[in-house]
Order: structure tokens, then sequence, then C-alpha cells
């Protein structure tokens, strides 16, 4: 089990070298010039020049990137000896637009992340493994065709459609909730669930389609095996071959997608939620980074997202080899 | 002489009701295509000890006729109609929350595939004492202790060990065991196996068939083994049930039927298959084409499209009309579904011997 | 099926075929260790699952041998290292006079032709997206072979030949029962005109009324087109209906091999004495009382054989010998020709039941004792 760690995140390691490898080669074949946006209007070449080697953008490749490998472990220091800013270790590198290390500002923004992901996951966890089951009991029955037009209904709309249309019943029309955005629960705990009710909605009605469906066709190919015919064989009552030796066996693949879906939504990839709703997350500031050709702005998010995506992957492999006695980890 | 729906066999003295009494089950499933008959009009009655093998093809309607003694169809779009006797009591009436009951207790079931039919997350004890506690008011360490007990009965190794593992760290074999042990935890009255040893190799599968056997004579139940293997049940049955299309066309003692077969169908599984002992040199005698479709089963006589001796039933007999279970002559339960005359099945088994 | 077709273009051997000697397929030492990896970051090689470990048989042109054993034996291993499926780990495999133990694949072309399989599975092992016609002329198309009435009219031929409609050319296999893929499967090993088949199972996956119509048809082809056999099935019966010679395999190891009748009645390996006394036969008056050997427990692992005789630990006649020397694989004294043995302290010849039966299963052991243990 500790090899098996050990080895996973160790390819882990691997992986995220690569995605930063991959990153900073587009980002460097891009056309963009990120100097020239930093000089502003009245632009003259010793000016861009000058922003250039600020920027460390007339160096090469090879020392542009090493650089920044080098940050990650031991800090970097930026600018002149006038103006010095250091950035520890993990050092992501400073945001060309704002002059801050970018992991001060993944940090500051996590939270929202967090609190967006995890509150609507959990919801649509729960609620799709429920509503899969009836669909799967109740096979081609009124409640089946009732949750699995739902959930046709849910693949098929798109998140800004649902947000705004929440948003415009609930603060505009009705005015039942305040104008949404995200206020830390340290804060204003009350605040803070308010301004989340919206977009955890908008976030569990897109999921929770999707996991209706996938526990629904799971259970189904579980209500198949012969094993279930043995647990009714032995006398059991439906409840408990459903409950006990059902969904034991179906919630596995089941885990794998939740595990890949909370590590995306808390590193990020809830945009376009976030954008409707007016949150500063992870997901806004990569949008905002790539505008603006902030490339350890671009790097820092995408590592950020990464790292938990990965991560989420071994931790979803531990769990299967909990869940799942065959399988060994080695 | 209304044999067709007499169930027969096991029961000499009809003074005292046979312990099972199965008459004319039927179970239908409705389907897109048509209504798919897979048992249709089965009879027959078993005593308490001993043991009745139903053969057939896959097709045949003999696990369906298993499933149905279980009352695993209750509750889905089967139609099971007629009547399953059990010391008395109908199964195809008994409510679902009744049956259940029966189920594991009364009634249990050793299925084909160990490994399949074993749930893959959790352990052998547990899924053992599991089927003890739905049934006894016991606590979780009793059920354990008995799940360990049968372990060890069935010859399981370490069973207090082994009862730690999950199916998939145990044997083919092994598995079978324990199997059999899940069976039998509650002391079924009625043991019904379906296929216990195909998916077996042939030392494990004599192993697993002498502890059936063994176990039977321990605890005294009535036992239906289903399997495709004539060897198989002459080697563990007292009675025969040859299953053709969801319906009986031979049925008696195993010495009567596999000595004296009756059925066209019957010769040709015995010839088809090349005995340990038989004579190299001869050719395998094959029955001809495919099982049938049980949806738009052939007219009259089943068989008759794949039987070489329709042509010695005058007025194509065979296609037009269902031949009826008739007696068969100097035996005094053994019964086949055939329009060939006891004259006619002489010279043919003449002709043959000379051959 | 009771007469096979002439298959065109191809002089039929006379039944007794070739002069025997003549060996068609040689197997010296054929090994195959599954190598079992582990490590952090490179991976090591810890152990070996070893399939079949020195496996020596020689098969005559127009002869057929089969392998029998129990799951996990490495018969079906055995036969994949002889089509060159998989790779031998050591020992040699020659082929009509070639030696075609490494032959890369680019060169085993002209091997393949005279070299095919059948396997078990009539279900996954023919392609669902292609016609049977496809499937048939395909071995002929990679090989280069254009036979003179065309692709398409020599593959109805070899449908014809197998039992099948020619007019199912067009049909998927899909269209067909699992008796009549197996015959498809049959007609695309045909149609290069083997000189050896290697059949893996070729009945076992099939219905009971089946089996025998696959059986008869093959040999059939055997004797119509002289094809020697190499007939891997755990079905005892079949395996002596089909082949001259019988070679019983038991992890890893031929451990008995000798001429069907031989085999069948006289084995002098207790292994094989088991496993004949295992086969249920319907037989209710049991005119023949067969012996009745019941062993423990199931095969060790292949990863760490026992040492010396594989099969010491299930055997009630094992000694010490037995654990420090591995018996070879010889003519022991009382054997007639070309019946080998592999055993330090082989049974008498014979199947007939004993005065006691031998009971090693101790969830048994309680019946061997009592006087109904007559089977």
């Amino acid at each position: 089990m500790l090899r098996y760690l050990i080895r996973r995140l160790l390819a882990a390691a691997v992986i995220l070298l690569v995605i930063t490898v991959i990153t900073f080669v587009i980002f460097y074949a891009l056309p963009s010039n990120p100097a020239l946006l930093a000089c502003g209007k009245t632009c003259s070449p010793s000016r861009l020049a000058e922003i250039k080697h600020s920027l460390g953008l007339d160096q090469s490749f090879m020392t542009q990137f090493w650089e920044f490998f080098k940050g990650l472990f031991v800090g970097r220091d930026y600018g002149d000896q006038s103006l010095r800013v250091h950035c520890g270790a993990p050092c992501l590198g400073l945001s060309f637009q704002t002059d801050t290390p970018v992991l001060t500002t993944l940090l500051g923004d996590f939270p929202a992340d967090l609190s967006l992901g995890l509150g609507a996951a959990v919801v649509f966890l729960v609620l799709g493994v429920g509503l899969g089951m009836v669909a799967a009991v109740r096979r081609g029955k009124a409640a089946d065709k009732a949750a699995v037009g739902f959930a046709l209904v849910g693949v098929s709309v798109q998140i800004y459609f649902i947000g705004l249309l929440l948003l415009f019943l609930f603060v505009d029309k009705w005015q039942i909730l305040p104008a949404s955005g995200y206020t830390p629960i340290t804060q204003d705990p009350a605040a803070w669930f308010q301004g989340l009710i919206l977009p955890w909605i908008t976030l569990v009605i897109v999921y929770l389609a999707m996991y209706t469906r996938l526990t629904r066709s799971s259970m189904l190919e579980v209500f198949a095996e012969d094993y279930m015919r043995t647990a009714r064989a032995k006398g059991l009552p439906a409840r408990k071959v459903v409950l006990k030796h059902g969904l034991r066996a179906a919630i596995t693949p089941i885990i794998t997608i939740f595990g890949m879906d909370v590590g995306s939504l808390i590193g990020g990839s809830a945009v376009i939620t976030e954008s409707v709703f007016g949150i500063n997350g992870i997901g806004k500031l990569a949008v905002d980074s790539v505008q603006n050709s902030d490339l350890p702005v671009i790097l820092g998010t995408t590592l950020f997202a990464a790292t938990f995506v990965v991560l989420a992957n071994v931790v979803v492999d531990v769990v299967y080899g909990l869940v799942d006695p065959r399988v060994r980890l080695a | 002489m209304s044999l067709q729906t007499s169930p027969h066999p096991a029961q000499v003295a009809p003074a005292s009701a046979p312990f099972l009494d199965v008459r004319d089950l039927r179970v239908h499933f409705p389907t897109e295509d048509g209504i798919v008959k897979s048992v249709d009009g089965v009879s027959f009655t078993l005593e308490k000890g001993s043991t009745l093998g139903i053969v057939g093809e896959s097709g045949s309607g003999k696990s369906v006729t298993s499933l149905a003694l279980l009352g695993l169809h209750k509750g889905t779009r089967a139609q099971v109609s007629g009547e399953i006797r059990l010391e008395g009591r109908d199964l195809v009436a008994l409510p679902e929350h009744d049956m259940r009951a029966l189920r594991g207790r009364t009634v249990s079931m050793i299925f084909q595939d160990p490994l399949s039919a074993l749930h893959p997350y959790f352990t052998v004890g547990a899924q053992i004492a599991e089927a003890y506690q739905v049934h006894h008011r016991v606590s979780k360490k009793e059920a354990r202790d008995r799940a360990v007990e049968m372990l060890k009965r069935v010859g399981i190794p370490q069973p207090d060990r082994r009862a730690k593992d999950y199916p998939h760290q145990f044997s083919g074999g092994m598995r079978q065991r324990a199997m059999i042990a899940m069976s039998l935890v509650c002391d079924p009255a009625l043991l019904i196996a379906d296929e216990p040893t195909t998916a077996l190799d042939v030392t494990v599968q004599a192993q697993i068939l002498d502890l059936i056997r063994d176990l039977q004579e321990e605890f005294g139940s009535a036992v239906i083994l289903i399997t495709h293997d004539l060897g198989v049940v002459a080697d563990i049955a007292d009675d025969i049930l040859v299953m053709y299309g969801g319906r009986r066309i031979e049925y008696g003692s195993v010495r009567d039927v596999l000595t004296r077969p009756e059925h066209p169908y019957t010769w040709g599984l015995l010839e088809s298959m090349p005995h340990i002992g038989g004579d190299v040199e001869r050719r395998l005698n094959p029955i001809a084409g495919s099982p049938p479709s049980l949806i738009d089963l052939p007219s009259g006589c089943a068989f008759h499209p794949r039987c070489t001796f329709k042509g010695w039933v005058p007025h194509g007999l065979c296609a037009a009309e269902r031949p009826e279970l008739l007696a068969v002559a100097g035996t005094d339960r053994h019964i086949a579904a055939c329009h060939l005359t006891a004259e006619t099945k002489r010279e043919i088994r003449g002709r043959r011997a000379a051959q | 099926m009771s007469s096979t077709q002439h298959l065109p273009g191809q002089t039929a051997v006379p039944a007794d075929g070739p002069s025997a000697g003549e060996n068609l397929l040689e197997v010296r030492g054929l090994t195959k260790h599954f190598p079992i990896r582990q490590g952090i970051v490179f991976q090591r090689q810890v152990g070996a699952v070893r399939a079949v470990d020195g496996v020596d048989f020689t098969v005559g042109a127009g002869r057929s041998l089969g392998l029998v054993g129990e799951s996990g034996c490495g018969k079906s291993t055995t036969g994949r290292l002889v089509t060159r499926l998989l790779e031998p780990t050591a020992g040699s495999v020659l082929f009509d006079g070639e030696d075609i133990t490494h032959t890369p694949e680019a060169r085993m072309k002209e091997a393949r032709r005279n070299l095919q399989m059948i396997f078990q599975d009539p279900y996954s092992s023919l392609n669902p997206r292609h016609t049977v016609g496809t499937i048939v002329e395909t071995p002929m198309r990679l090989n280069g072979i254009n036979p003179p009435q065309g692709h398409k009219k020599r593959a109805q031929e070899l449908l014809e030949t197998v039992g099948l409609n020619p007019e199912h050319y067009n049909r998927y296999p899909n269209e067909f029962s699992g008796g009549q893929r197996q015959r498809i499967g049959i007609a695309r090993a045909l149609a290069l005109r083997p000189k050896l088949i290697v059949a893996d199972e070729p009945v076992s996956a099939l219905d009971v009324s089946i089996q025998a119509q696959i059986v008869n048809l093959l040999q059939d082809l055997q004797r119509e087109f002289g094809i020697a056999f190499v007939f891997i099935a755990h079905d005892l019966a079949v395996v002596r209906h089909f082949c001259e010679r019988v070679a019983v395999m038991y992890l890893g190891k031929v451990v008995e091999v000798a001429d069907r009748q031989t085999l069948y009645t006289r084995p002098r390996h207790p292994y094989t004495h088991a496993l004949l006394s295992a086969v249920p036969e319907p037989d209710p008056d049991g005119t023949r009382r067969r012996e009745r050997i019941r062993l423990a427990g199931d095969v060790p692992s292949p990863v760490d054989p026992p040492s010396g005789c594989r099969f010491r630990p299930r055997c009630w006649k094992a000694q010490a010998k037995c654990a420090a020397e591995e018996p070879p694989l010889v003519r022991i004294s009382g054997n007639p020709d070309g019946h080998l043995t592999a055993c330090h302290f082989p049974e008498e010849p014979s199947v007939e039941a004993r005065a006691q039966d031998i009971v090693l299963d101790p969830a048994l052991s309680g019946s061997a004792e009592s006087p109904a243990s007559s089977s």
C-alpha cells in the first residue's frame, strides 16, 4: 500500500512536470506579446525592451523555464536592487499584471472554489445516486421515465442559461436572495450561504443529471449479475438486496467519476458558473490571465488545477482499493 | 390413462402427498417478438432424500424451472402458472413475502459459476453468515461461527481463516464448496443445483458430486440437479427428467431411462457423446440441426425436425400431433412422449445393434 | 455430415496416412515462463508463472495427438507456443523439418500456411464486422494465394466442405449458431490447406448435441486430407475418441504419454489414474467397476511449483524421493513401446476398482469407510 502510494505520487510529480513544460511551450509559441500589453498605449522601443527585460522575456526558453522550475523549490527574487520583490518557495512567479506572487492570488481565490465545488458535489452525489437507484429499481415505470427525462434536460441545458434564469427569478424578480457574490465563511456564514445557493443549484442541476444516469446504468448492470440472484435466493428482502449487495457494487464506477469531478471543480473548472455569478474564483482568474497573456498566472492556474485532478486520481485509486477487495494496490 | 398431467415417478404409493409435487408448470416471458415459452407444462415429483436430474440443452427450460421453484420469477414479467406443491403448499400462489421466508431456508440453490454467483466485495464468511442470519435470530458472532462450521464441513482447510477471504482468493473448486456451504447453512429440505460442476475440472467435479451426495445423506434433503451431462446424472440421481423445448419428453428412474431410453432425443444425447470405454472406431451419431426457438416451437413433437426416425411414423403424425407422455411397458414409472410404437422401436434397436 | 466433399486442389492422403516415424512436428523442451514484475519506479522481475516447463512431444504427418489436463496445466499455452502465437522462453519447435522456434514474424508466412489453429470460443474468434466470405478468404489473401477458380468460389467450396450453405457467403457471424460459427472457424483454418491444425478446446463451448457434429467433421477432414492434429481438450472421452496418442499434462509438464488404448486402460501415473476415475459415465449399471480416487485440494500455483515431482503434494504414493528428484518422462518397466511415464512409484496398469477407494478429500473421508461408497 505504502509502496503503491509512493509510486503513484512520484508518477503524479512527473505528470505535473510534463504539464508545466507543455504549458510553457504553448505560451512561448503564442503570437501574443505580454510586454506590449504591459507597456500600454504610449510605448517606445526602449521602454518595451526594459519591460521585456524586467519580465525576463528577453532570455532564452531554457533559461526562463529553469528559473521558473528553480523558483518552485527555492523561491525567486524579482526586480532590480532598488525594487526587489521576493517570492518564496514554492514560487509560481509574479503576475505580469499585478506584480503579486501568483500563489498568493491563487490561495486567496481558492476558498471560493472549495466552497462552490465541495458544496455542490455533496448534493449532486447524494441526490444523483438516490435518483439513479430509484430509476433503476422502477425501471420502465413512471419514476424511471421522469428521472431519465429530467436527466436528459439537465444534460442538454447550458450552465449560463440555468444560471441567468435563476438569477433573474430569485434575485431580480422575486428578490428572495441578494445579488450574489462570494463572502468568506469566516466573515459572515449567512452571507456565504446565501451567495452560494444559486451557484450550487446551477452546478447540481448540471451534474445531477449525469450522476443519475450513471447510477441508473451502473445499477442495472449490477442487477443482471449472478450474485444479485444469489442474494435473492438467500431470502434477503428486496430492499437489502438493492441497498447492500447492489449499491456496494454499483458505486465503484461512480467513485471514479466523482473523484475526478471534485478534483477539477475545486481546481477551478467551474469557470462559467463563477463568471455568471460574479464569484472571483480560480476559473475566472485563469480566463482573465489568458486574455492578458499573463504567463505566470496561466501557468499557476493550470498547475494548480492539474495538481487537484492528479491528486484526486490518486485518492480515487486508493479508495477503489479499499472498496473493491480484488484491486491489489502494490 | 391420463399420464399427460400426472407427475409420476418417485411416488410409488400415492397415499401420502409427495414432498415436492410440480404439476403442469408453465413459465412464459412476453417479449416484443412473441411469447417465449421457456417452460411449457412440466410435471414431476420428488421425495426427501432422493435426487432428480433434469437434463437438456441450452434453452430446454431446465434453469428457468429451477428459478420458478425458488419463486424468483415473482415481480418480473414472467407469467408463471401451474402448481409447485412443496409439502402441500403451492409456491406459485404464495405471495412474495411468504416465498421469501422459504428461500434459502426451505429451498436453496447452488449456482453454476460460483465466481459470479458470490458477491466480489464481501468475504465468503460474511456471505454465508448473512444467509443464516436472514432466517435465524442470532448474533453476528453466532452466525459467523455457523459459517465457519459449514466451511469446515464442506472440506475447506483452515475454515476460520478462509472465512475472512474474498471469493476471488478461492480456487474454483473451493468457491463451489463455499457456495454449497452457503446453500446448506439453513438445512434446506430442497436443494437445487444448477450445473454445479460445469465450470469445474473433472477431478474437482468428482469431489463436488461426492460431497453433494454425502451431504444429502447427512441432511436428508431432496436434491434437484440440473445438468447437460448424462454422466453426472447417472452418477448421482435417482430419477431423470429429459426436457426439450420447455417440455418433458422422457421421465423415469435413471436406470430405466439410461439403459432403455425410449425417446429418440435421449438416444441422440447418449450416442452423440463418446464414452470413456466406448469403441473409438465407431462414429459419433450426432443429433442433426440445433435446439429450437422457444417463441416458435415446431408443431407436433418439438423434436421432429431433428429426428432421424420421423419417417417410421405414418401420416406425418410427428409434425401434426403432439405426442402424449405414455407409460413404457414393463416399467412402473417410465414415461416418454414419442409417436414411435414399441414395435417400431424394437425394430430400430435391432437394426442399430446389427450395424 | 456423413461424408465430406473433396477439398479441391488437394490430393487425398490414404486413411492410414504417411508412414509413421516421419515427424511433422517435433517439440523439444518447450518452455514458457510469464514474468511477474514488481517495483516502485523500475519494474524488476520477481518471479515467473511457469505455464509450460519443458514439454517434449512429436506428431507424425496425418496423426493426432491429444493434450489433456485440468485448467492451469499449460495445455492451451502449449498450443499457442506451437502455432507461435506466443514466443517460447526456451526449447525448440521443429515443423516440417524447419526450426520455427524463433522465426521472425515476417518469415513465418510459409509455416503459417501449413500450421493453423481452431479456437474454443466460436463467438469471440470471428470478427463480427466481416462477412463469412471475408473471414474465410483473408488467410488466402494475406498469404498471396490465388486459387484458379478465384477467392470467392474457393471460399464457397470451403463453406460447403465444412457443411455450411455456400450461399451464406455474404452473411455475418452473428447470423449463425455456435456450432455453425465453429464450422466457419474450421473453414478458415482449412483455407490454406494446412498440414497441421492445433485445435484448442474446439467443442467445449458447444451444446452436447452439436459437439458430435463438430467432432465428426474434424475427423472426416483429417481422414480426407491427411491433416495432423494437436487436439487440446479437458474432456477425456472426446480426446480418446479423436486422438490416437494422448499426453496428460500436469502443472506445465507432460506426466504420461501413450497410445489411447494403453493410456486409458493401463495408465501408470497416479494422476492419470485419478483423472480417469473422475470421469462420470452414463452407465447406471456400472458394468465395469472402476476405481474411485478423490484427490484433495487443488493444483498448486505454477509460480512456485513443488520440488521434484509436481504431483507429489497430492499423491497418495509420494515418498522422500519424489520431493528430491524429478522423475524423468521415460518408458518405465512394464510399459509397452511408446508409453512414457514420469513417476518414481508407478501404479498397477489397470483402472479396475481397487480393494479400497482412495479418498484424500477431508470432506469426504467420512464416506470413505462406509460400505455404501459404491458409485
